[in-house]
């Protein structure tokens, strides 16, 4: 086990056992903490890496993942990002299809990494990364793909490592918030955090995207990840682009945390379900930081949501 | 009146509106009360008497799946929003 106190070999033994901080500023109720897992304060940034490398390690230990092929994942960022990584460290070439409305900051980052990224049509979100993604790794058989909306390491990285680590530092947890993607932080840390605490809630701050960005053509072409199991969710909870970004400002501006679109999202969720209980322990995993959002309008903006409802933000 | 938000892949299915209203005391009876005004609006987002797979129902900003499900009871002044279900970030 890595300990801050001795120098890292690699800054893939630096992933995971990130802080959590109580929120004693923005709770509603005197009688329930509130808790932030910093997940921005992981290597690349993002609670991805966690998956990222449980992903990799997974392919490469069962023998599928060899010197030569190429990585392909559709991603809306962070996971890319977290790839790029340690790709570059483990010396395989990355491929991101990444729907081409994502900010900026993440396209960036992702060439300065070395990835190269294939654009996915901006009306499609991140459907259309899934869909471009999966046609391209079928037609050529160099890819490969680790595929998170499907891989069962990305559940398990956090029920391993999130759901663990909030379970060591807390006697107790309530509530848990937690962003909704892929699925794989509720299912894995809500499994570990279940066991610990088998009365715990689980919760999904989920995004309620504009209309821009909603292009499906029927639903038929709809999609629902594999890894994730609504059942096992207690709540689900749409949550708008003025709510995150709301929640984002009372965040920064009360607990001095930066953090990103979909923090802001969850913690906003995390007050609700706070104003709830009597008194308890609420936990929200925050994913990033707000670093990849600056050059956004959103933060100076007078109507949030028509500066946002053009763009997938988590 | 429960107002219902229609995303843009179904607002054919609804002559292009935005919103629409239904009525019902559960979000079981405030869809079949929304099929018989809209039919084809109906036949995509049932399927067999069960909400189709890919359509989110929300009551209140919450998935009625992880409510009561079907049998969820509608409160005055709810609005019920349709979504698809997409692929989320990652």
């Amino acid at each position: 086990m890595y300990s801050a106190l001795r120098p890292a070999r690699s800054l893939l033994d630096l992933v995971g056992q990130t802080p959590l901080v109580e929120l004693p500023r923005i709770s509603p109720k005197p009688d329930v903490r509130l808790y932030a897992k910093l997940e921005g304060e992981n290597p690349s940034g993002s609670i991805k890496d966690r998956v990222a490398k449980a992903m990799i390690d997974a392919a490469e230990a069962s023998g599928e993942l060899e010197p030569g092929r190429a990585l392909l994942e559709p991603t809306s960022g962070n996971t890319g990002i977290a790839l790029a990584l340690i790709a570059k460290l483990k010396g395989y070439p990355l491929t991101c299809v990444l729907p081409e409305n994502a900010t900026e900051e993440r396209r960036r980052l992702l060439r300065l990494y070395g990835a190269e990224i294939v654009a996915s049509p901006a009306d499609e979100g991140s459907n259309g990364a899934v869909r471009l993604a999966m046609q391209m790794a079928e037609q050529d058989s160099r890819w490969f793909m680790p595929f998170q909306y499907g891989n069962a390491a990305n559940p398990r990285a956090h029920y391993e490592g999130t759901g663990a680590e909030i379970a060591e530092a807390l006697d107790r947890v309530d509530v848990l918030v937690a962003g909704l993607g892929t699925g794989g932080t509720l299912m894995g840390t809500g499994e570990r955090l279940r066991e610990a605490f088998p009365d715990v809630v689980v919760a999904a701050a989920e995004p309620l995207p504009g209309d821009p960005v909603m292009g499906l053509r029927s639903l038929a072409d709809g999609y629902v990840p594999p890894i994730l199991d609504v059942t096992k969710l207690d709540r689900k909870v749409l949550v708008s682009n003025a709510e995150s970004v709301a929640a984002l400002r009372a965040l920064l501006e009360r607990e001095g945390i930066f953090g990103g679109v979909s923090a802001g999202a969850v913690v906003h969720v995390a007050r609700r379900l706070a104003e709830e209980l009597e008194e308890g322990v609420v936990v929200c995993v925050l994913a990033d930081a707000g670093w990849k959002y600056l050059s956004a309008d959103f933060w100076d903006a007078t109507d949030v949501e028509e500066s946002m409802e053009k763009t997938v933000w988590w | 009146m429960t107002k219902v938000r229609i995303p843009p892949t179904l607002r054919n299915e609804v002559g292009g509106e935005r919103q629409v209203e239904a009525s019902g005391e559960t979000v079981r009876e405030l869809l079949h009360d929304l099929s018989d005004r809209y039919p084809a609006l109906g036949a995509q987002i049932l399927d067999n008497g069960d909400l189709a797979a890919f359509v989110n129902v929300y009551l209140g900003g919450e998935d009625v799946r992880t409510l009561d499900g079907l049998d969820t009871a509608v409160a005055a002044e709810q609005t019920l929003i349709l979504l698809p279900a997409m692929a989320g970030g990652g």
